[in-house]
C-alpha cells in the first residue's frame, strides 16, 4: 500500500503547496489593491493610529493629537485654536483632511521622505514615531483681535495681515467659520452630518474667504491704476492736478461714471492726493482710459494679479482684472468694478507692496517645521514675488495713502502715536444690494510692520456700509494688535 | 530461516527528551505572544498569562507523560506541533476577546483544550492497541450514521445560523456531532476496505477501461457513503460533505492502488457539484461570491454575500508580508473571525510569514502522520494513519482555501485554532490515534532473544 500512500503524500503536499502560493499573491501583489478598498475600515482606523504633529502659532497650540488610550481611534485631533483658526488649520475628518493639515499631511503624519532619518533613529530606540511639528507664522493676537473686531454684530467678511518686508501672513480671519473640532471626531457618520450641515448653511462657513474666494476690489484698487500712472511718468506726484469732474462720460455709452453718491470733487480740478484721500471716482476712470487695457493691466501682473495661483501652501484662488473689453469697462475696471475680482490676500499684496518700497514678498503661511524632537526640518525662507514699483513711486503712494487716514475717508483708522496709511473701498455687487466695505493700510508708514486687507461682505454690516465707516476701524485694532498698542 | 546477524539491531530513537524541549519551546512561543498581545493593547504583560501559561504548560506536560508511559515509541513531533498550532490558536482567541468580537473566550477554549488533553490521555490508556478497532469496523460505520443523523432526531437537535447540525446535552452545552462522526466514518472505511481490498481491485467487471468491482463488494461502504453525504446536504453542512467525500475517495485509492477510483471521485465530484449548483440557491450563491467576491452587489446581499470572505481578504492583505503585530491589528473586523475565519484573521497579525510557517507546522504534522502510515506494518494500520492525515490536510486545504478564495468557501473549522469544542475534542482524539499507531510503527519488532533456530519468543 506503500505506493499510493506515497502519492497521496504527493496530493498533500501540492495542496499545500497550492495553499502557500495563493497566500504569498494575496499578501503581496493582491495587497495593495485589497488594503485601499474603501470597504476595508483599516484605512479608517489607521489614520488614527498617527500621532500627528501639533500646529503652533508661536506659543499658542492651535491643534494637536490627544491619546484617548482606545484600541481603534488612538489618537483623537484637537483644536485649541477652534473656531478661530479654522480656516488656517483645517481640519482632520475621518476620510479626508483640508487646509494645514492637508497641505502639510506628509509631515504633519511622518511619512514624508524628509522624516526618513527621525523615523529610522525612533525605530531603534523603540520610540512611537511621531510627525513633524508646523510652527506658523500667525500672530495669535492679531488673529484673535480681527476675529473679535471683524466678527462683531454679525458680520461677514474676511482679514488677511502680513509683514511687509518678508510676506510672513501674521493674520488671516475668515467669517462666518466653522468648529473643526466637530468634523474632526472618529466617527464617519457624525462627521458627515456635521459636515453637511456646513455645507449646505447659506452663510458658507466651510469657504475660506480670504484666499478661496475673490471679490469686487471698489475704490482700494484705484492704488494700483494710480501706481501705473505714477509709473508711467517720473515728475506726476501727490500735488499734480487732475480733472475731476461730478460725472464722467462713458465713451461709446449712454451711461455716466458718478462719483460716489453723485458728489462733486472738490473744484473740479485737484490734485492727485486729494483725489485719492476723498475716493473721487471720475479722476481714476479718466487715468485708466488714458493708459490703457495694457498698462493697468501690466501693472497689476506686478502686483501679482492674474499670474501663477499662489500656495502658501494653501492653494490661493485667482484674481484677475477681468477681459479686454470696450473704453468704457476699462473705466469700471480702473475704479475696481465691472469684472475686477480680488482675494482678500491680493489686496494685502498691494498694501505690502506699497509698504515695502515697491517690492511684492510672497505670502506664507509656514514658518519653520521641526520634528518630534525638535530639529529643524524646514524653516520659511522670505522670496520676492515681483517689484510692483519704483522705489519712488512707492514713496509717493505711501505719502497719498498716509492723507487718506490723516485727513481722508478712512480718519476711522487712525492709531495714535502710528503713522497709518490706508485706502477705503466701497464696491458695489448689484444694483439695489448693499456694497461690499474693503480696506487697505499698513503701518506705521515709516517703518511698516503691518499691511493688510479686509473685507466686510455685502448686507452684513447694513445697507449704509462704506469702507471708511465699517472697515476702517476694524483694521485699526488689528494694527494696534500687532504693534503691541 | 537464517540465523540473526551478529551485529546489533540498531532501534530508533525515543527521543523523549527532544520532545519535552520541543514542546516546551511550543509553550515558550506561545506565551511570548501572548504577552505581546497584551503588550500592544494595554501596555502590560496581560493579567492572565500566568494562569494561561501555567494551564497550557501543566495540560501539554501531562499530555507528555501520558505519551511517555503509553506511547513511549511515538513519534516525538507530533504532540508539539499541535501545542503549537492550538497554543496560537487561543491566543488569537484571547486577542479577538480583547477587541470584543462577538462570542470569542478564551477561557472557554482552554477548558477544552483541556478537556481535548483529557480525551487524547484517555484514548491513549484506553486503546493499548488500534487494532481492536478493526474489529469495530460496523459498529464504527452505525455510530457515524448515527452521530450524523443525530441533530436532524427531535428534542436533542438544535438549529443554530440556518444549519442544523449541533445537539444539545442538556448541562454540558451543545456539541458537533459530524466532527466525531468524521472519525468514526474513517475507522469503518478503514477497516471494510482493508477486508474487501483484494475483492475490490481483483473481482469484477471491465467496462470500457475501469475495472468496476462487484456491487456486493462495494454496496455496503457506497451506502454508508451516500448516506453520509445526503444527511450533511441536507443539513446544509458543505463543507463536513466535502471533506468526507474527499477522505472516502482517497482511501479507495490508498486500499485498492486504482487511479481509476480517483477519476470516478472527480467526474462525480464535478456532477455533484453543478447539480447541488443547479437545485440549491445556497450552493449557488457559494460560487457566485467564489467566481467575483468583490462584486459589490454580492457584498451587500444579506445571505450568502460576499462579505465575510471580503473581510478576510481584506485583513490578510493589511496584514502584509510581516503582519502588523499581535494585537496591532483589526482581525475583530472580520465577522466570526474566532471560527471559520480565524486563518485571515492569524494573517493580518502575524503577517505572510506568520501564516507561512503556520502551513508549514500543518504540513508537518500531516507529514509525520503520512510517514506513520508508511512505516505502520499492517494494513488496517497504513489504512487508517493515511486516512485521518489525509482528512487533516484536506480539511487545512478546504477551509483555508476557501477563506483565501483559492476554491468555494464551505464552512469548515480549521483544525486546533478555531474557537468551538466539538473539533477540538475530535481532533485531539485523531491525534492520540495517530500517536498510538506511530508508537506502533516505530517500536522495535521483537528480537529473537538467543539463538534458537526455527522457534521464536515473543516479547510481550
Amino acid at each position: 500500500m506503500n505506493g499510493p500512500l506515497k502519492r497521496a503524500a504527493l496530493a498533500c503536499l501540492v495542496m499545500f503547496g497550492l495553499l502557500m502560493i495563493n497566500v504569498n499573491y494575496l499578501q503581496t501583489v493582491r495587497a495593495e489593491g485589497l488594503r485601499s478598498d474603501s470597504r476595508n475600515f483599516r484605512n479608517f482606523y489607521d489614520r488614527y493610529e498617527i500621532d500627528r504633529g501639533r500646529i503652533t502659532a508661536g506659543n499658542k497650540v492651535l491643534a494637536e493629537s490627544v491619546d484617548t488610550g482606545s484600541n481603534d481611534f488612538r489618537f483623537e485631533r484637537k483644536y485649541p485654536g477652534g473656531k478661530v483658526y479654522a480656516p488656517i488649520t483645517g481640519y482632520f475628518a475621518p476620510e479626508s483632511e483640508r487646509d494645514m493639515e492637508l497641505a502639510e499631511n506628509s509631515l504633519l503624519n511622518g511619512t514624508s521622505a524628509d522624516l526618513l532619518i527621525r523615523r529610522s533613529l525612533d525605530l531603534f530606540s523603540a520610540k512611537q514615531s511621531k510627525g513633524a511639528n508646523v510652527d506658523l507664522t500667525i500672530n495669535p493676537k492679531a488673529q484673535e483681535a480681527a476675529y473679535k473686531a471683524l466678527g462683531a454684530s454679525g458680520k461677514k467678511g474676511a482679514l488677511v495681515a502680513i509683514e511687509p518686508k518678508t510676506g510672513a501672513i501674521l493674520a488671516m480671519v475668515s467669517i462666518p467659520t466653522y468648529d473643526p473640532n466637530l468634523l474632526s471626531k472618529a466617527n464617519k457618520d457624525t462627521v458627515n452630518q456635521a459636515y453637511n450641515k456646513l455645507d449646505k448653511d447659506p452663510d458658507k462657513p466651510l469657504v475660506n474667504r480670504a484666499i478661496e474666494r475673490s471679490y469686487p476690489p471698489g475704490s482700494t484698487f484705484k492704488v494700483v491704476t494710480l501706481s501705473a500712472y505714477l509709473e508711467s511718468d517720473d515728475t506726476i506726484g501727490p500735488e499734480t492736478q487732475v480733472n475731476a469732474p461730478t460725472v464722467l462720460d462713458l465713451p461709446n455709452t449712454t451711461d455716466d461714471l458718478p462719483n460716489s453718491g453723485g458728489a462733486a470733487c472738490g473744484s473740479g480740478r485737484v490734485t492727485l492726493s486729494f483725489a485719492l484721500e476723498q475716493s473721487c471716482n471720475t479722476p481714476f476712470a479718466q487715468m485708466g482710459m488714458d493708459l490703457g487695457y495694457d498698462a493697468i493691466q501690466e501693472q497689476a501682473k506686478k502686483y501679482g494679479i492674474g499670474g501663477e495661483p499662489l500656495e502658501i501652501p494653501l492653494p490661493v484662488a485667482g484674481s484677475s482684472i477681468g477681459k479686454r473689453e470696450d473704453q468704457a469697462a476699462l473705466a469700471m475696471t480702473s475704479i475696481g468694478q465691472r469684472s475686477n475680482q480680488m482675494t482678500p490676500l491680493q489686496m494685502a499684496m498691494v498694501a505690502a507692496g506699497i509698504a515695502n518700497n515697491g517690492v511684492v514678498m510672497k505670502p506664507y503661511l509656514v514658518n519653520k517645521i521641526a520634528d518630534s524632537e525638535g530639529d529643524e526640518i524646514q524653516s520659511a525662507d522670505p522670496e520676492e514675488l515681483s517689484t510692483a514699483t519704483s522705489e519712488d513711486t512707492a514713496r509717493k503712494l505711501k505719502e497719498m495713502m498716509i492723507n487718506v487716514v490723516a485727513k481722508g475717508t478712512a480718519t476711522a483708522a487712525q492709531v495714535p502715536g502710528v503713522t497709518v496709511a490706508g485706502k477705503t473701498g466701497t464696491a458695489e455687487t448689484a444694483t439695489g444690494q448693499a456694497p461690499h466695505a474693503w480696506f487697505i493700510s499698513f503701518a506705521p508708514a515709516e517703518d511698516p510692520k503691518v499691511a493688510l486687507a479686509l473685507i466686510v461682505e455685502s448686507g452684513s454690516a447694513g445697507g449704509e456700509a462704506s469702507g471708511g465707516h465699517t472697515a476702517a476701524p476694524i483694521a485699526k485694532s488689528v494694527i494696534e494688535a500687532v504693534l503691541g498698542k | 530461516m537464517s540465523t540473526p546477524s551478529a551485529e546489533p539491531v540498531l532501534l530508533p530513537a525515543k527521543r523523549r527528551v527532544a520532545q519535552l524541549a520541543m514542546l516546551a519551546f511550543a509553550v515558550v512561543i506561545v506565551m511570548i505572544a501572548y504577552a505581546n498581545v497584551g503588550l500592544a493593547i494595554d501596555d502590560k504583560i496581560p493579567s492572565g498569562m500566568l494562569t494561561y501559561g501555567l494551564g497550557l504548560g501543566g495540560l501539554m506536560l501531562a499530555a507528555y507523560l501520558v505519551l511517555a508511559k503509553f506511547a513511549p515509541w511515538a513519534d516525538p513531533l507530533i504532540l508539539p506541533l499541535v501545542t503549537l498550532i492550538n497554543g496560537l490558536g487561543l491566543v488569537m482567541i484571547y486577542r479577538l476577546e480583547q477587541a470584543g468580537a462577538f462570542g470569542a473566550s478564551a477561557s472557554t477554549q482552554l477548558l477544552w483544550t483541556a478537556i481535548g488533553v483529557v480525551m487524547f490521555s484517555v484514548t491513549l490508556i484506553v486503546l493499548r492497541d488500534h487494532r481492536a478497532l478493526q474489529r469495530l469496523t460496523y459498529t464504527a460505520g452505525a455510530v457515524g450514521l448515527f452521530l450524523l443523523i443525530s441533530p436532524l432526531l427531535p428534542f436533542i437537535g438544535v438549529e443554530e445560523n440556518g444549519a442544523r447540525i449541533w445537539i444539545g446535552i442538556p448541562g454540558v452545552g451543545q456539541l458537533q456531532p459530524a466532527e466525531f462522526a468524521k472519525l468514526a466514518l474513517i475507522v469503518f472505511f478503514a477497516g471494510y476496505l482493508v477486508a474487501k481490498r483484494d475483492v475490490l481491485a481483483l473481482a469484477g467487471r471491465r467496462l470500457l477501461f475501469i475495472d468496476l468491482p462487484r456491487a456486493r463488494d462495494l454496496g455496503p461502504v457506497l451506502i454508508t457513503w451516500g448516506l453520509s453525504l445526503g444527511v450533511l446536504i441536507m443539513q446544509k453542512d458543505l463543507g463536513s460533505s466535502l471533506l468526507i467525500f474527499g477522505t472516502f475517495i482517497a482511501m479507495l485509492y490508498i486500499a485498492t492502488q486504482r487511479t481509476s477510483w480517483v477519476l470516478i471521485g472527480i467526474l462525480l465530484f464535478i456532477g455533484g457539484a453543478i447539480l447541488a449548483g443547479l437545485l440549491f440557491d445556497h450552493v449557488y450563491a457559494r460560487f457566485e461570491v467564489f467566481l467575483d467576491p468583490g462584486n459589490k452587489e454580492l457584498y451587500a446581499r444579506e445571505l450568502g454575500g460576499s462579505e465575510q470572505l471580503m473581510q478576510g481578504l481584506f485583513s490578510m492583505a493589511s496584514g502584509g508580508i510581516f503582519g502588523t503585530g499581535l494585537g496591532q491589528g483589526h482581525p475583530d473586523l472580520i465577522p466570526l473571525a474566532i471560527s471559520d475565519f480565524i486563518f485571515p484573521a492569524t494573517g493580518e497579525e502575524l503577517g505572510l510569514a506568520g501564516l507561512m510557517a503556520l502551513l508549514m507546522v500543518y504540513a508537518l504534522l500531516v507529514e509525520r502522520g503520512l510517514r506513520t502510515s508508511i512505516a505502520a506494518r499492517d494494513p488496517f494500520s497504513k489504512l487508517l494513519a493515511g486516512g485521518l492525515s489525509f482528512i487533516l490536510a484536506w480539511q487545512v486545504f478546504i477551509i483555508v482555501g476557501g477563506v483565501t478564495n483559492l476554491i468555494p468557501l464551505t464552512g469548515l473549522v480549521t483544525p486546533f485554532m478555531s474557537q468551538g469544542g466539538s473539533a477540538l475534542l475530535a481532533n485531539w482524539i485523531l491525534i492520540a490515534l495517530l500517536v498510538r499507531m506511530s508508537d506502533a510503527a516505530r517500536k522495535p519488532p521483537p528480537q529473537a532473544i538467543q539463538d534458537e533456530g526455527m522457534t521464536q519468543v515473543f516479547q510481550r
